[in-house]
């Protein structure tokens, strides 16, 4: 085998002020031809700068203190300008995040490949447009002759990504550099793209550098992985070898605190309920105009659940599925068309806006952004306990209130007098687990509130919440797009698709003994879930 | 935020120009013994001729530094209570508007349209030709040509603040929609608000000065434009009666001006300095 790339001990310095002097500390790391190196590491740790030296995209401020990038003989990293555009692209070639945005949006599909083609000059006019068609067929775009003629906006957000994919494989590079391509996409799309890019290593030979945080991921398709802390490489290996005997601590603890395929036991229910929805409907509609039908979605179709006083429901679907339309009509942010939303014998959903005011405390919600969902202008103390003096809660009583529960959600009271920005996001999230205890709720609904975190601190938030649980008897109406989480926190899952209630069960039959084909779907969609039987057995 | 702002170079000259210019506004009886309107010496004396009168006399005799100081308490007044006037009018109604959206929305921008379809300066002359022209008309005058623009922003801002989740959370909390507007949205609007405003102050200023020198000012009050109005007729043989009240109107506006940038620059980093990672 060949080394496809090999960096020796890059080392990229950060501007002055940041919170630390290197963005990436003498990190070495070698690709051999046809294959998958997985750089793991949570946000801060350097992976994506660590790409984006090689392909010459650091931001200003940020550059190459010391090492070197060899690549076809070459060192990438000093090489002139020039020579690295012709190198970007041809023989390297990056897909990213979040495809929505890398793609133009103005430009239709088939011509941003072929405008790859023209960049360097390659082929005939006539010749790209073939070779565009040729690369969408062999990324398995349905319908090649209309997508070539589509816009960005109207492919989903996996077929954007595969046309990204045709885009970098224009030129039959040899190292694709993938950093989180499939971090925005739902789990089923996931399987699907991280299949694709195994097929295409296997059919082209080339290398891959794929950056990921979530070891599921990597289970299912690395052949060496990295583990990056803080900039630098704190343990290398062959996949099997770092996830079943790892050697570093903190790669212990990334995969301890990954969310396992382990059941939790079943806990005894309640039977009053904290929640009913009875036949809840919510259809959105856009567009109508002269000459255009209206366009009817039904995020929510006729939908009747309970969640039971002390229990955790978990909603899981795929994006656009109606999970979050769902709880955001049961706070009643959105007004549903028809049902019943019963909360402690009130029917929210038929409230005027005055008498919801009143009921609102019966109902909070956490939310999924922890830096939209603060307001930078105003205190913590503030946050937390506007809800509690609205209700006529004095004030001296509903300060000490919010003290003991920055206690209780570990922060501590002297959190109270700060700002938001002076958080982390999990610090951040606690604050919005204390801000929706403060109205002592019958039911918190929490939509993807622990998404946006890395997983260690995922991993805390759920403890958190399952101490919560224990504590408070909360009931939690928990939404997610991860089944891994849901599994790890929910007494029952509801599994939503199109609006829908699929299937709702217990955990155990839910993930033993699922009923419907598409609950069967999602599960087996779940990256590494074969290595997670592995562990559990 | 201070510290970003004071590490502008521009920012800190514009402030050290308008102080000297509030300074100069504040003492002028102090500095100056006469009224800009008495008569001191011959007319037309040539700046730096006497040292008593550095900058000369106008056509009727009258001390032009004592005029232009007592020049740049009107601009001054002029150009911050008339921006102050405008925020009272353009903030409200941007902020309902995009608050409540649907038809409130629709009747404040229509409104708003509706001063916005009139250049501006001849909405001004009009105004000031209608009521007397005094300082507290040209003042109101300027003040309602110059809200549209500050109930857009607002509006905008309101609408992109609305949908961000604290909103919703605060809306959970049980607030009325008064509150969350006045206590959640609204802080974080403010400093495009005050970015605009300085730029405001100055728009004041010069829209002041057009209307002086078209012979529309307030006839008891010293100002800039009523100055250059008045020596319009005598540019070739007495420059300099043209030349200062020009200058003091530059720096002030210039000073203004610089100080909006900075106050920008400070106070939305993200979009003005794309060298931090």
């Amino acid at each position: 085998m060949s080394t496809t790339l090999s960096i020796e001990h890059l080392t990229i310095g950060l501007p002055e002020g940041a919170d630390r002097p290197f963005a990436v500390e003498d990190v070495s790391m070698a690709i051999e031809k046809g294959e998958i190196l997985c750089v793991v590491g949570e946000s801060g740790s350097g992976k994506s700068m660590t790409a984006n030296a090689l392909m010459g995209l650091l931001p200003p401020g940020v550059n190459v203190k010391a090492g070197r990038a060899m690549f076809e003989a070459r060192d990438v990293l000093r090489l002139p300008e020039g020579e690295k555009q012709a190198l970007r692209g041809a023989s390297m070639a990056m897909i990213f995040q979040e495809p929505m945005t890398a793609l133009n949006p103005l430009m239709r599909i088939g011509d941003q490949i072929v405008e790859v083609f023209a960049a360097h000059d390659r082929y005939t006019q006539s010749e790209r447009r073939e070779k565009a068609l040729a690369l969408i067929r062999e990324v398995q775009l349905p319908d090649p002759e209309k997508i070539i003629r589509a816009y960005p906006f109207q492919l989903s957000g996996g077929q954007r990504q595969r046309a990204m994919i045709a885009m970098a494989l224009a030129l039959e590079p040899k190292l694709l550099i993938a950093d989180e391509p499939t971090t925005a996409l739902d789990v089923t799309t996931q399987a699907q793209i991280l299949k694709l890019i195994l097929d295409l290593r296997e059919k082209r030979g080339m290398a891959v550098m794929f950056i990921t945080h979530d070891f599921g991921v990597v289970a299912e398709i690395a052949d060496q992985v990295i583990v990056m802390r803080m900039g630098k490489v704190v343990e290398r290996g062959s996949a099997t070898e770092v996830l079943e005997n790892p050697q570093h601590d903190y790669t212990k603890r990334l995969l301890e605190a990954i969310p396992t395929g382990k059941l939790p036991e079943a806990r005894q229910l309640s039977e009053t309920p904290a929640l009913e929805i009875k036949g809840l409907r919510k259809i959105y509609r856009t567009g109508g105009g002269m000459f255009k039908p209206v366009r009817e979605v039904r995020a929510v179709d006729d939908v009747s659940l309970t969640v039971a006083r002390g229990e955790v429901l978990g909603l899981v679907g795929e994006s656009g599925s109606g999970k979050s339309t769902l709880g955001r009509t049961a706070v009643r942010l959105v007004t549903p068309d028809g049902g019943q939303v019963m909360v402690g014998g009130t029917d929210l959903a038929a409230l005027s806006d005055e008498e919801l005011r009143k009921q609102r405390h019966k109902v909070q919600m956490v939310f999924q952004d922890p830096y939209a969902s603060l307001n930078p202008r105003q205190r913590i103390m503030g946050a937390i306990t506007d809800g509690p003096i609205t209700r006529g809660i004095p004030r001296k009583e509903a300060e000490a209130r919010a003290r003991e529960l920055l206690e209780i959600v570990g922060l501590g009271a002297d959190a109270a007098s700060r700002f938001p920005h002076e958080f982390s996001g999990g610090q951040r999230q606690r604050i919005g687990i204390a801000r929706a205890l403060a109205m002592d709720p019958e039911l918190i609904i929490a939509d993807e509130a622990v998404s946006a975190l890395d997983v260690s601190i995922q991993a805390q938030v759920l403890d958190l919440l399952r101490e919560l649980r224990e504590k408070l008897e909360l009931s939690i109406l928990f939404i997610t797009h991860d089944l891994r989480v849901a599994a790890q926190l929910c007494d029952r899952i509801a599994v939503m698709q199109k609006g829908k209630l699929v299937e709702i069960g217990t955990v155990h039959d839910i993930f033993l003994n699922p009923q419907q084909e598409y609950t069967r779907k999602l599960l087996a969609a779940v990256p590494g879930a074969d290595w997670d039987q592995q562990g559990a057995a | 935020m201070w510290k970003r702002f004071r590490s502008n170079i521009g920012a800190m000259v514009g402030v050290v120009l308008l102080v000297a210019v509030i300074f100069i506004a504040i003492f002028a009886p102090l500095i100056f013994a006469n009224t800009p309107w008495q008569m001191v010496q011959r007319p037309f004396l040539a700046p730096f001729a006497m040292e008593s009168l550095p900058l000369g006399t106008d056509t009727l005799g009258r001390d032009v530094a004592a005029q232009l100081a007592y020049g740049a308490r009107v601009s001054l007044l002029v150009g911050l209570v008339s921006t102050l006037v405008a925020l009272l009018i353009g903030v409200p109604l941007g902020a309902l508007a995009g608050f409540y959206g649907g038809y409130v929305d629709e009747g404040a921008m229509r409104f708003t349209e509706f001063f916005q379809t009139i250049p501006n300066f001849a909405l001004a002359i009009v105004l000031v030709a209608i009521f007397e022209p005094t300082l507290a008309s040209i003042t109101l005058a300027i003040a309602i040509v110059s809200w549209p623009p500050v109930a857009r922003l607002v509006r905008a801002e309101v609408m992109s603040v609305r949908k961000r989740e604290f909103v919703d959370a605060a809306t959970l909390a049980g607030l009325s929609k008064p509150r969350i507007l006045v206590r959640q949205v609204l802080p974080n609007t403010v400093s495009p608000i005050i970015v605009m405003a300085s730029l405001m102050v100055a728009t004041a200023i010069l829209l002041e000065s057009s209307l002086s020198f078209l012979g529309l000012g307030d006839p008891n009050a010293m100002s800039w434009g009523y100055m250059i109005g008045a020596a319009r007729t005598v540019i070739r043989s007495a420059w300099w009666l043209s030349f200062f009240p020009g200058i003091a109107i530059v720096i002030t506006v210039l000073a203004l001006n610089l100080i909006g940038e900075g106050l920008n620059d400070a106070l939305n980093p993200h979009l003005s300095r794309k060298g931090k990672a």
